[in-house]
């Protein structure tokens, strides 16, 4: 009951603090419709949605999750009011769940601009909406995840940023966002595996009926390995650097 | 029951080759201020680290209440309340809202955490502030708000890492009382400073801690009296003795077992090995106008030189770092 409170109040103070300033809200709704636009200009006239649709979703989440991290965990760390989440009497477990999930659910927000606008303009018609909803979530939690890893691999903002930025522009190319993993050449191939965002994708193709390379459950299980290695190395990581 | 609250046996810490803290032992006792009292770089931080669970404990053993906690200082994380050497609130939330997420981080439920929080900012003079944002705080301010977070969840030890650096004066007063206040109404006190007259002030033991050793600890009263070798009187006239040659000179045949030194231009010293009466002092001087007789008694300051060796200018350097 009173991890609760404490779980519940972080979760409610990074809202307010962060998530819900007029900056990120617009980010939010702006980065999706730009991916959009891009891609519109790009091919001058009609597109195939279906084939990008994933990709936009993958984009929109994995920016908004990785670089919110930043803020929320190096930059409090940095300001050391992480040290009061540190004192209080909650295990580092819960603290850090509980510093992640308002990045969760500002990935599943964020996925929701490109959804609605495929739906409605668009007309993507979704074959199966279990995956989409899975694919959505598991997004989130892995890339909220990778940013947490990289975040507390971080002294400063602008590093976390940097290294966040590192990871986040290689796999627009290599988690077959945009472009099919199997057109990739074959040496950088087992690339695109090691990387979680792709499985997430694959689960998104499935969902709106494109080819998918691997099952859904599998997809779903590897996404949930991926989630719990980035988050025991992430607690092992704060247990040996930031308690000296 | 255990009387005392803290226990650290043969502390060590060591940042890679560098021992930063060497195998220290203190006590802290139940309801007691106890100051941790040395120089910049001393080891004071990363003594308070230790203790509270934000740094490894390379060797030795921490007691709480008697139970040993090396291994999962976490255990005593409800009873200890913490002030660190730097302010380190949310600076886009209001004073008011730092207090109340600070308790919720106990887990203490809003109705009680937000009349503590009141409480709080009542007893620490900020009312007109509670819900102006962190960040608009003056330093001596936030140090109020940090002191007063560190209490929300009404800890039975509060550690204060130099509660009063960098602040302005009248803070400085109004901390120094309310830890007093604190203190007088149960709750036990573990300081750091490098000021030496706050740690006279303020304690009731200091331990005086150098390139991360002990070198004493004890009451402040017994710190000073072991560096006291003579009792020393004053006597302050209201007109001017310096050209009374003669003066000292009457006195020293008259009293041959003290020795009577011309301190300045109105003031006589007397010094003995053994206790003074003043009394046949004052008869012979009575005509003179005598303005006050003291007896001097050395200061923490004295006691710490002799002890540690360390110049005040090197700790009073400190002071506008
Ligand atoms: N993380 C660290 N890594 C390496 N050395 C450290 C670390 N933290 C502290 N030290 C060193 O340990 C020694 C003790 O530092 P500490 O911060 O405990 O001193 P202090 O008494 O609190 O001094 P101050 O008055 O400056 O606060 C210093 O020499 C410091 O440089
Ligand atoms: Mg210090």
């Amino acid at each position: 009951m009173k991890s609760l409170t404490a779980f519940w109040n972080i979760l409610l103070k990074d809202m307010k603090n962060y998530y819900l300033k007029p900056p990120n809200i617009s980010w939010g709704i702006i980065f999706p419709f730009a991916w959009m636009l891009m891609m519109f200009i790009r091919t001058k006239s009609a597109f195939n949605m279906l084939e990008v649709f994933p990709g936009i979703i993958a984009m929109s989440i994995l920016f908004g999750t990785t670089s919110m991290l930043a803020v929320t965990i190096t930059f409090e760390r940095k300001s050391r009011s992480f040290e009061r989440l540190l004192l209080a009497p909650i295990s580092i477990e819960l603290l850090v769940i509980a510093k992640i999930s308002g990045a969760i659910i500002f990935g599943i927000f964020n996925s929701f601009i490109p959804v609605l606008i495929s739906f409605f303009y668009f007309k993507v018609v979704v074959e199966n909406f279990t995956a989409l909803a899975t694919g959505i979530i598991l997004l989130s939690f892995v890339s909220t995840l990778l940013g947490l890893f990289i975040s507390v691999a971080a002294k400063e903002v602008f590093e976390a940023q940097t290294y966040s930025n590192f990871f986040r522009f290689p796999m627009i190319f290599l988690c077959g966002l945009f472009v099919p993993i199997a057109s990739l050449p074959l040496l950088i191939r087992p690339l695109s595996y090691l990387l979680p965002i792709t499985y997430g994708v694959d689960i998104l193709r499935f969902s709106v009926g494109q080819n998918n390379i691997l099952a859904f459950g599998l997809n779903l299980l590897l996404l949930l390995a991926f989630c719990s290695l980035l988050f025991y190395l992430s607690i092992f990581n704060i247990k040996r650097k930031w308690i000296l | 029951m255990n009387s005392n609250i803290i226990e650290a046996v043969n502390l060590h810490k060591k940042f890679g080759d560098f021992v930063a803290v060497e195998d220290i032992n203190f006590a802290v006792r139940k309801g007691e201020i106890f100051g941790l009292l040395g120089p910049n770089g001393a080891g004071k931080t990363t003594t308070i680290n230790m203790l509270i669970g934000l740094a490894k404990i390379t060797d030795g053993k921490i007691f709480y209440n008697g139970k040993d906690l090396t291994k999962n200082i976490n255990n005593a994380q409800n009873i200890i309340g913490v002030v660190a050497d730097e302010s380190n609130l949310y600076a886009e939330m209001s004073g008011f809202d730092n207090l109340c997420f600070c308790g919720a981080l106990y887990g203490i439920n809003k109705i009680v955490r937000e009349k503590r929080a009141h409480e709080l900012i009542e007893l620490f003079d900020l009312t007109e502030f509670s819900h102006k944002k962190f960040q608009t705080y003056s330093k001596g301010m936030k140090r109020k708000l940090t002191i007063a977070a560190a209490l929300i969840h009404q800890p039975d030890i509060l550690f204060l890492d130099e509660p009063t650096s960098g602040i302005d004066v009248a803070s400085v007063r109004q901390i120094r009382n309310l830890i007093k206040q604190l203190n007088y109404n149960g709750t036990s006190i573990f300081l750091t400073t490098h000021y030496i007259e706050e740690a006279e002030r303020l304690c009731d033991r200091i331990a005086i801690i150098n390139q991360g050793k002990i070198i004493k600890l004890d009451t402040v009263a017994n710190l000073t009296s072991a560096v006291q070798r003579d009792n020393i009187v004053e006597i302050v006239f209201e007109t001017n003795i310096a050209n009374e040659a003669s003066l000292s000179a009457d006195l020293q045949q008259q009293f041959p077992a003290v020795k009577i030194e011309i301190k300045n231009s109105n003031t006589l010293k007397i010094i003995s090995g053994t206790k003074i009466n003043i009394v046949p002092f004052i008869n012979i001087l009575a005509d003179r106008n005598i303005m006050e007789a003291r007896l001097i008694k050395p200061s923490l300051e004295d006691a710490f030189v002799l002890i540690t060796g360390i110049g005040l200018k090197l700790m009073k350097k400190e002071k506008e770092k």
